[in-house]
């Protein structure tokens, strides 16, 4: 247990101890050196990214750019999920849809979605809907393409059963077969969570007033490797969470999945 | 996928409105490899039909006719005087697995097909009594305090005996089971068959029980099937025919005890079905084959009746 702990912990304190090696190193060749800030100067321009609010209307810059955000994220993964749920689970369920839609999908899964930003930006304009429509864009046919495969790896027997005890067609996609598939979709919506962020980020840096990849991307017109940093350890932490936090939300809500090898 | 079962279809008469489930002249071929050839059964209601035959011999395929899975390539297959189409209530189904859902529990398992069939409004107003029932066949098959539980809590008996509640709960017109028992241990495999005869016993149901273990068919059946590609009959192209009925015993009804399993003539029952069905070497003439049920019948096509 305790090897366990500390082999976990180990490569994240050889980092940490060459980052700080290596900074002390250049600052003492060079004190005003702004590529590897002291973590120090890092506290300092954390703080004051956080804590003082903008010049011109007082808001607090670091909540305010984390929720647009998050805002962006939870919009565009969250209607992805839902759309490719629904796709995913026709197509998987109905002859007559995977007829129509499952080359489709393939076929647009295949578009790199940041080729498209532009059109997107010209389609949407450069606000909050083109934003959003990149992340969905981005993470939707994967996810409905996950659901698809999902659903036809489902027994042949189950929806048999299912209309033995008196289920329409419509009532086994629905009442059967959809609740079967909501752990997994959390689980494709967590791994979609990575190409999210690098949509949003993307998206931000191109075109906004706010946002972290926005302010990420301002910064760095400063050289603010001070700021620059912190920020991506932040964005780091709010992705851990939102996995941590869907994982365990999927295991309480759904105890039989893992354990019925689901 | 279609809903249930059309109640009000045209019924043909004759043998096929008296019983409960009627196959004439049932042919299934998939691509050029014939799997049933030329198949007649006729099921009386109440029946314990049991079905036999060496694995490969397309059991499982006359299954999934009956539950209207699939369609025959030729000839006729009536469920209670309807042609049986899609799967509906009217037919239960019990799997070896997969036939309880893995996210619902116990409880919920058994109340679904209740749940499904009734109204939105009604499904609020009779959830007590829906409850209820559920219960009651959860007693049954003595389970009631494992209600709460999830499947892959329970072990394959108990897993087999939810499957057997949610399947009798619905009433279904002929209860269908797909080797049930074949995946448990034998001693719970001896209790189960013990426990399936109590459950038909009380509900007086006509039951379809597809086995490949002949010891479980005899002791189990009212009535024993044996379907088998193993004969001999006059058609030209010995190579690709299918699976028939070779063998149609009435079995007496006895007691339940297990006791009757160690009876000698029990075991020469076996034995004569065993050579007649599962022995490669042994091929019978069609015209020869022991079809001494009462309800059996056979439609020979002239090529095939030829010597």
């Amino acid at each position: 247990m305790g090897l366990n702990w500390f082999l976990l912990a180990l490569p994240f304190i050889i980092l940490t101890a060459a980052y700080l090696f290596a900074s002390h190193m250049r600052l003492a060749d060079n004190p005003d050196d702004k590529l590897l800030p002291p973590v120090s100067k890092m506290v300092q321009a954390i703080k004051q990214y956080a804590w003082t609010g903008d010049r011109t209307n007082g808001e607090q810059l670091m909540v305010q750019d984390t929720l647009s955000s998050l805002r962006r994220l939870v919009i565009g993964v969250g209607s992805a999920a839902i759309f490719g749920l629904l796709a995913g689970l026709n197509i998987g369920l109905f002859p007559g849809f995977k007829a129509l839609g499952n080359s489709f999908v393939k076929f647009l899964s295949i578009i790199p979605p940041l080729a498209i930003l532009p059109i997107l930006f010209i389609v949407f304009g450069v606000g909050e809907v083109g934003k959003v429509m990149l992340i969905f864009l981005g993470t939707v046919f994967l996810i409905a393409r996950d659901i698809t495969l999902t659903v036809e790896s489902f027994p042949r027997e189950q929806t048999i059963k299912a209309l033995t005890l008196g289920a329409s067609g419509t009532q086994t996609a629905y009442q059967i077969i959809l609740p079967q598939v909501m752990p997994r979709l959390i689980n494709t919506v967590r791994l979609s969570l990575g190409p999210a962020w690098l949509f949003l980020i993307a998206s931000e840096a191109i075109a906004s007033t706010d946002g972290l990849g926005y302010r990420i991307f301002l910064v760095r017109r400063y050289l603010s490797m001070d700021l620059i940093i912190p920020l991506v350890f932040w964005i780091t932490f709010l992705g851990f969470s939102m996995d941590l936090l869907l994982r365990k939300f999927a295991e309480r809500k759904y105890p039989w999945y893992v354990k019925s090898g689901g | 996928m279609n809903g249930s079962n059309n109640s009000m279809c045209v019924k043909a008469g004759g043998l096929e409105e008296k019983n409960i489930l009627h196959i004439q002249d049932v042919y299934k071929i998939y691509g050029n490899k014939v799997v049933l050839d030329n198949v007649d059964l006729s099921v009386a209601r109440g029946e314990f039909c049991t079905v036999v035959g060496p694995s490969g011999c397309g059991k499982s395929t006359l299954l999934r006719l009956i539950l209207g899975q699939e369609r025959p390539t030729k000839g006729g297959l009536f469920i209670d005087g309807c042609p049986a189409e899609s799967a509906g209530r009217d037919r239960g189904i019990v799997y070896q697995k997969y036939s309880l859902f893995p996210h619902l529990t116990v409880l919920e398992n058994v109340l679904l097909g209740k749940k499904l069939c009734a109204g939105i409004v009604e499904r609020f107003r009779k959830h007590k009594t829906f409850e209820e029932e559920a219960m009651h066949f959860l007693e049954k098959v003595q389970l009631r305090e494992h209600y709460k539980k999830y499947p892959h809590e329970l072990s394959g008996g108990m897993q087999q005996r939810v499957a057997i509640a949610q399947a009798v709960i619905m009433n279904p017109s002929i209860l269908l089971m797909d080797e049930p028992f074949g995946a448990l241990d034998p001693g719970t495999r001896e209790s189960m068959q013990v426990f399936i005869l109590e459950i038909w016993e009380k509900t007086k149901m006509t039951i379809f029980f597809v086995t490949h273990d002949l010891e479980e068919a005899c002791y189990l059946g009212t009535r024993i099937v044996a379907l088998s590609q193993f004969y001999s009959d006059g058609r030209k192209n010995n190579g690709n025919k299918g699976a028939k009925i070779v063998a149609d015993y009435p079995l007496p009804r006895k007691a339940t005890s297990t006791m009757v399993k160690a009876q000698a003539s029990f075991g020469e029952l076996i034995q004569k079905i065993r050579q007649e069905g599962f022995d490669p070497k042994h091929l019978q003439h069609v015209t020869e084959f022991n079809l001494k049920h009462d309800d059996s019948f056979q439609t020979l096509t002239p090529e095939e009746a030829q010597r």
